[in-house]
């Protein structure tokens, strides 16, 4: 029982991410009918301002301690980041500390001005194109930024650190009656649930209950009709585009100190992500959303020892197993709608 | 001739003379000048030319004819090394049956996923194909390479040992792939002054085929069967309207491409005999998609241009390193050689990626049509500065096939 | 890029390292006149550096190619000589090889095997490089080993830590310096067993593919042969990212010690994830829960940063060693680079030297005379201390390190302090040793 709990858990974990970057894939898909190969690059990008912000705290001076050696018999040098040198030791620690979440604030305007960039220079030119350009322009760009970002941090992963209040874990199992140890949780895994779950729900709120968002929804289910009522539709869809870059950005912030960044951690998700989006249905946010959650408890539970020796092998494909039994049941699947990148 | 009209014959011959006279072409610069560096004419590159050639000319018959696109024609490759392989180890090192399989195996694995994923259309088949795909290759890399059932020997890719039985292996034949007893390494050099070129078996073995292929894929492209392919691309609902069933042709469409695929992959293994499951990887599979649209969606030469210009950058950029940059630039005064090379640094060597992903924006932004779509600008800015006519240039240009 | 008049001047000033384009490609050539493959006619030799240099080994082939730099730089009386200075061999001159300047091209092996084939082809069809050098993965290893010994020209592997590279993948044309799973076993065990008693019960989490299978194996046996139980011993896909599924059931599982066969990306993300779970605050059968990563790497423990601390390992070499043929390198490097070198870095290097010092006594780049001048070669003066080429599976045998996540560390370079440095004779094997049998070397193959 505990480690279905345990499982379910690493599941919803799992499933943040893939719902997250899911949705904003989505919602790309459905405002511009754009097929964005560079979605995982901004989940990349997200979690490098992160590291950005964590640099830039700790830029720091050098001072010589002659009674120190470095490696090769050189007096050491010692770094003190400015931010401790202006706001005191303990203060500038704090700040340094909680550079994670802080970095949601940095990333925020970053990603909504990375996103209406990316498509008021390059995605709007590509709207009537074939998908097939699509891909390969949004592929291209790709490549591009997470090169730019191999250049300037290396190809090793940097470790994020959440701040130490909220590392280590928690014994969730003690708190409803299970015995000690039996389920232990990272907080910081239980953060990233949250935060995703508060992003989703806004989302889906920012959509449904606001003039802007019911523009957008009409826009989504038809474009040309809302066009004639004299509504710059053009405009709310790049604002748009700039919240699905954005949601992607926030989500890679946050997992950062789940794994540390790397600069391929991009394309890392963006086969699966295009997975879940399609698995969803496409053009569907709850059916991202949903499938999100429901490849990742699956992975989970695919992976724990019992399924690995019943069918060997089978964490190794589970997803694509999982997309594939849906899209033969279901055409379009969970909640795809009629017409929407079937030809 | 053999049942094409004129331009296609022209076309053919086009691709017949460039293949056969690539050793020429590919090696323009003499043997050890700077630029040396830009030549491609060496057995291994020019073989990885024409294989990838194949590869995309078929998936072209598949996704440039019916607008399936798929994301998993990397299996097939895949699957086409392995029996490649296999044949190697328990027949002979001859390669005829090592292809000949390859492509029967494909054929069927593709008539298998193609049935099932074209239930579906769109990006719906997309992602299906992909699945199967990344499933083949999660397999091959570990769980079929287990000591007990060893298919694919995993990471470490699928080679001949020692002791493999080669039952038909005569007793005097070369121990590495041949035909008939003419190893596929088997390489001429020619000496010209300064020039040196490579003319190597596997290589012309790989461009007959290559001819053979690209002259079946244009009577594709021109039979009716291809008609009813376009069909589907421009509208498959009204096709299914007038009563007729699709799915024939687009899963014979999947088969043929399927086993162009996998007779690329049996050559790889022909001319170096390992197999190695990245080959099926999606990233493999991205890459014949990317060759196909940078060349031409649905041109007859596209595909083989796109997958020149890929591996090119693969293989030479990767290769340019400072030193070498060093070199070109001694001629500048010493911090401006600097400079230069600091500019550049980022764009070779370990900075290829970053090159072709900025070609692939630039050509996919201003040459909507591919590379085929560069050519015809190129040859039409010629014509009119022939001619000097002042002729509008035709506002939208013809499809090159 | 290039303009006609930059190929003119470079045409004159290409000698030093286009040096290339005088030896021929005669590879494969049915008809070559030449006694070997790429045989150097001019005056000078070419190298092939074959490194990941994209893809999530790049740091690690960057660190490659700088040692591989340097020893080139060595090699040709540049620079401070290094460990010339401190090798036992006193054949190299400083004046290159056989008195042939010593050129370089580089290549990317992207750690895929293909790849890696396509790129070592290059520089032998094209470059006319004499030997191949380097890499960051056993499959690639494995995979460029026997392209070499097909074509007629020497490997010598970088980086590749599984048993089959010089077991059951062996091959005459090879050569491997780094030390493999069954040394990691051999030294680590007593330690571990000094340090966490007799009595553990071991969790394994192990990348699934072929090193990962042998690291696995080779550690459970000599840690049960001292007495330790194995509890579990789980599969992890490669592509993984996330080992949280794989961490979180190991605390109710019995065990007290986890032991992680992931290396690179993998290992970063499998104990950061652990640390995250606390596994280490845990005290699990009345011990303390500890956490092993049999494979480290400098760059591994850069990434995984905070995380390694108190983390037990083995290491092929460490630049904190203090003996000559060590400091005289990371002074090298250091004063070049800046930063001290890396486990494979050193490979690189010593192979580098290696190579060159086996040309010289043998007095020919002809690799079957390499081979006969490498094979059984004693020598010291590399770093690890006396040093052996074993002739009979071309594998080295030199002290390994056993290394610790150390826990103040003072500079950004110290992360890894060294526990015990493992005496050559403890890591020890028979070459028929079951985990290696079934391969055979064959004959050397010079090509041509």
């Amino acid at each position: 029982m505990d480690a279905i709990l345990l499982q379910i858990l690493n599941g919803l974990d799992k499933g943040s991410a893939y719902a997250l970057i899911a949705l904003g894939l989505t919602l790309i898909f459905g405002t511009l009918g754009v097929v964005n190969f560079a979605h995982g690059a901004l989940f990349m990008i997200g979690a490098f301002c992160a590291v950005t912000l964590q640099k830039l705290l700790n830029l720091s001076f050098e001072t010589l301690d002659e009674t120190q050696k470095d490696f090769l018999g050189n007096p050491l040098k010692v770094e003190t980041p400015y931010v401790e040198a202006w706001f005191g030791p303990e203060v500038g620690a704090t700040i340094i500390d909680w550079s994670v979440p802080l970095a949601i604030l940095f990333a925020i305007p970053i990603m909504l001005l990375v996103g209406y960039v990316m498509e008021r220079g390059l995605i709007k030119h590509f709207y009537k194109r074939p998908h097939a350009d699509q891909i390969l322009v949004t592929f291209g760009l790709a490549i591009v930024l997470q090169e730019i970002v191999k250049y300037f941090f290396g190809a090793n992963p940097i470790q994020t650190p959440p701040p130490d209040a909220l590392s280590g874990s928690v014994d969730l199992g003690v708190m409803v009656g299970f015995d000690p140890n039996a389920i232990i949780y990272p907080i910081w895994r239980l953060v990233y649930f949250g935060f995703a779950v508060g992003i989703i729900g806004a989302v889906f709120s920012f959509l449904q209950f606001t003039t802007f968002g019911m523009v957008v929804r009409a826009g989504m289910a038809d474009r040309e009709t809302v066009g004639l009522l004299g509504i710059n539709i053009d405009r709310r869809f790049t604002i748009m585009f700039g919240i699905a870059a954005a949601v992607a950005g926030l989500a890679g912030v946050m997992y950062g100190p789940l794994n540390p960044p790397n600069y391929h951690m991009g394309m890392d998700f963006l086969v699966l992500s295009f997975v879940v989006v399609v698995v969803g249905g496409m053009g569907s946010l709850p059916g991202a959303v949903l499938a999100g959650f429901l490849l990742g408890i699956l992975e989970s539970f695919a992976s724990t020892t019992w399924a690995t020796t019943t069918i060997p092998g089978i964490n190794q494909i589970i997803i694509y197993l999982v997309a594939i039994v849906v899209l033969l049941t279901r055409p379009r699947g969970l909640m795809g709608r009629k017409g929407v990148m079937e030809e | 001739m053999l049942g094409l009209n004129k331009k296609d014959t022209s076309l053919l011959i086009i691709v017949a003379l460039l293949t056969l006279l690539a050793p020429f072409i590919l090696n323009p610069f003499p043997e050890g000048s700077a630029m040396a560096q830009f030549n491609a004419g060496y057995p291994d590159l020019m073989q990885r030319f024409v294989i990838f050639g194949i590869f995309a000319i078929g998936f072209n018959i598949l996704f440039g004819l019916t607008g399936y696109l798929s994301f998993g024609h990397a299996a097939f490759l895949g699957v086409g090394s392995y029996s490649a392989v296999w044949m190697f180890k328990l027949l002979s090192y001859n390669v005829i049956p090592a292809i000949a399989l390859s492509v029967v195996v494909a054929g069927l694995f593709s008539l298998l996923i193609g049935f099932v994923s074209l239930r579906r259309s769109g990006i719906y088949f997309s992602i299906l194909t992909l699945a199967f795909a990344q499933m083949s290759f999660a397999l091959a890399y570990s769980v079929l390479s287990n000591p007990k059932f060893n298919l694919t020997n995993g990471e470490t890719g699928l080679q001949v040992y020692a002791d493999d039985p080669q039952i038909l292996q005569g007793a005097n034949a070369p121990d590495l792939p041949h035909l008939f007893g003419l190893p596929m390494r088997a390489t001429y050099t020619m000496d010209l002054g300064a020039w040196s070129f490579d003319f190597n078996a596997g290589y012309y073995l790989c461009a007959v085929i290559l001819m053979v292929v690209f002259y079946l894929a244009i009577r594709i492209f021109r039979s009716p069967f291809g008609m009813m392919l376009r069909a589907v691309k421009s509208n498959q609902q009204r096709m299914n309207y007038t009563g007729l069933n699709s799915k024939p042709y687009t899963l014979a469409a999947f088969v043929i491409s399927g086993m162009y695929a996998g007779l690329a992959g049996g050559l790889m293994a022909a001319m170096d005999p390992l197999a190695g499951a990245e080959r099926m990887q999606w990233t493999a599979s991205g890459e014949v998609v990317l060759m196909t649209i940078l060349g031409g969606t649905g041109t007859l030469i596209g595909p083989v241009l796109g997958a020149g210009f890929i591996k090119y950058f693969e293989n030479i950029f990767s290769k340019i390193n400072d030193n070498v940059l060093h070199s070109w630039f001694a001629f500048l005064p010493d911090g401006l050689e600097d400079a230069v090379v600091f500019l550049i640094h980022p764009f070779i060597g370990k900075g290829w990626h970053l090159t072709l992903g900025i070609l692939f924006m630039l050509v996919v932004i201003y040459l909507p049509g591919g590379l085929v779509e560069g050519g015809q600008r190129l040859l039409n800015w010629f014509k009119r500065k022939k001619t000097k006519s002042d002729d509008a240039p035709s506002g939208k240009t013809e499809p090159a096939e | 890029m290039t303009n006609k008049s930059v190929t003119r001047r470079g045409v004159l000033k290409s000698g030093a390292v286009a040096g290339t384009g005088l030896a021929l490609p005669t590879i494969f050539t049915a008809s070559s006149a030449a006694a070997y493959t790429n045989e150097p006619t001019g005056s000078s030799v070419v190298l092939g550096f074959n490194v990941p240099q994209t893809g999530p080994y790049a740091e690690e082939g960057n660190d490659e190619l700088l040692a591989q730099q340097l020893a080139v730089e060595h090699l040709n009386g540049e620079g401070d000589g290094g460990c010339l200075n401190t090798f036992t061999s006193k054949a190299l001159k400083g004046n290159g090889i056989l008195g042939k300047k010593v050129g370089f091209v580089t290549g990317d092996t992207q750690t895929k095997s293909d790849a890696a084939r396509a790129s070592a082809k290059s520089m032998i069809e094209k470059d006319g490089a004499i030997m191949i050098n380097g890499g960051s993965s056993s499959g690639v290893a494995v995979a460029v080993q026997g392209l070499c010994q097909e074509a007629g020209v020497i490997f010598m592997a970088g980086l590749t830590h599984a048993n089959d590279t010089t077991g059951k993948d062996k091959k005459a044309n090879g050569f491997r310096h780094f030390f493999n799973a069954y040394m990691s076993g051999a030294a680590l065990a007593p330690v571990l067993a000094a340090e966490m008693g007799k009595e553990r019960r071991a969790y394994h989490l192990t990348a699934d593919y072929n090193w990962g299978w042998t690291q696995e194996e080779s550690i459970v046996a000599s840690t049960e042969a001292l007495g330790w139980e194995t509890v579990n011993t789980v599969k992890t896909p490669l592509a993984s990212t996330d080992f949280s599924s794989y961490i979180a059931p190991v605390l109710n599982s019995g065990a007290d010690v986890l032991v992680l066969n992931h290396y690179g990306g993998n290992m970063v993300n499998s104990l950061t994830n652990a640390i995250q779970f606390g596994l280490l605050d845990k005290v699990a059968n009345g011990k303390d829960f500890k956490i092993v990563v049999p494979l480290y790497s400098e760059l591994m423990a850069a990434g995984a940063g905070e995380n390694i601390k108190g983390v037990l390992g083995s290491m092929n070499w460490n630049w904190q060693l203090q003996d000559e043929g060590t400091k005289a390198f990371v002074k090298s490097f250091g004063e070049k680079y800046g930063k001290p070198p890396s486990n494979s870095a050193q490979t690189c290097y010593a192979q580098v030297l290696l190579y060159a010092d086996a040309v010289e006594r043998a007095g020919t780049f002809n690799p079957c005379g390499v081979v006969e001048a490498l094979e059984d070669f004693e020598f010291d003066g590399l770093g690890n201390g006396p040093t052996l080429y074993r002739g009979a599976d071309h594998q080295c045998f030199k002290d390994v390190l056993v290394v610790r996540g150390n826990e103040n560390p003072t500079n950004e370079y110290d992360t890894l302090e060294i526990v015990e440095i493992t005496p050559r004779a403890q890591v020890e094997y028979d070459p028929e040793h079951p985990m290696f049998a079934g391969g055979e070397l064959g004959e050397c193959n010079p090509g041509a």
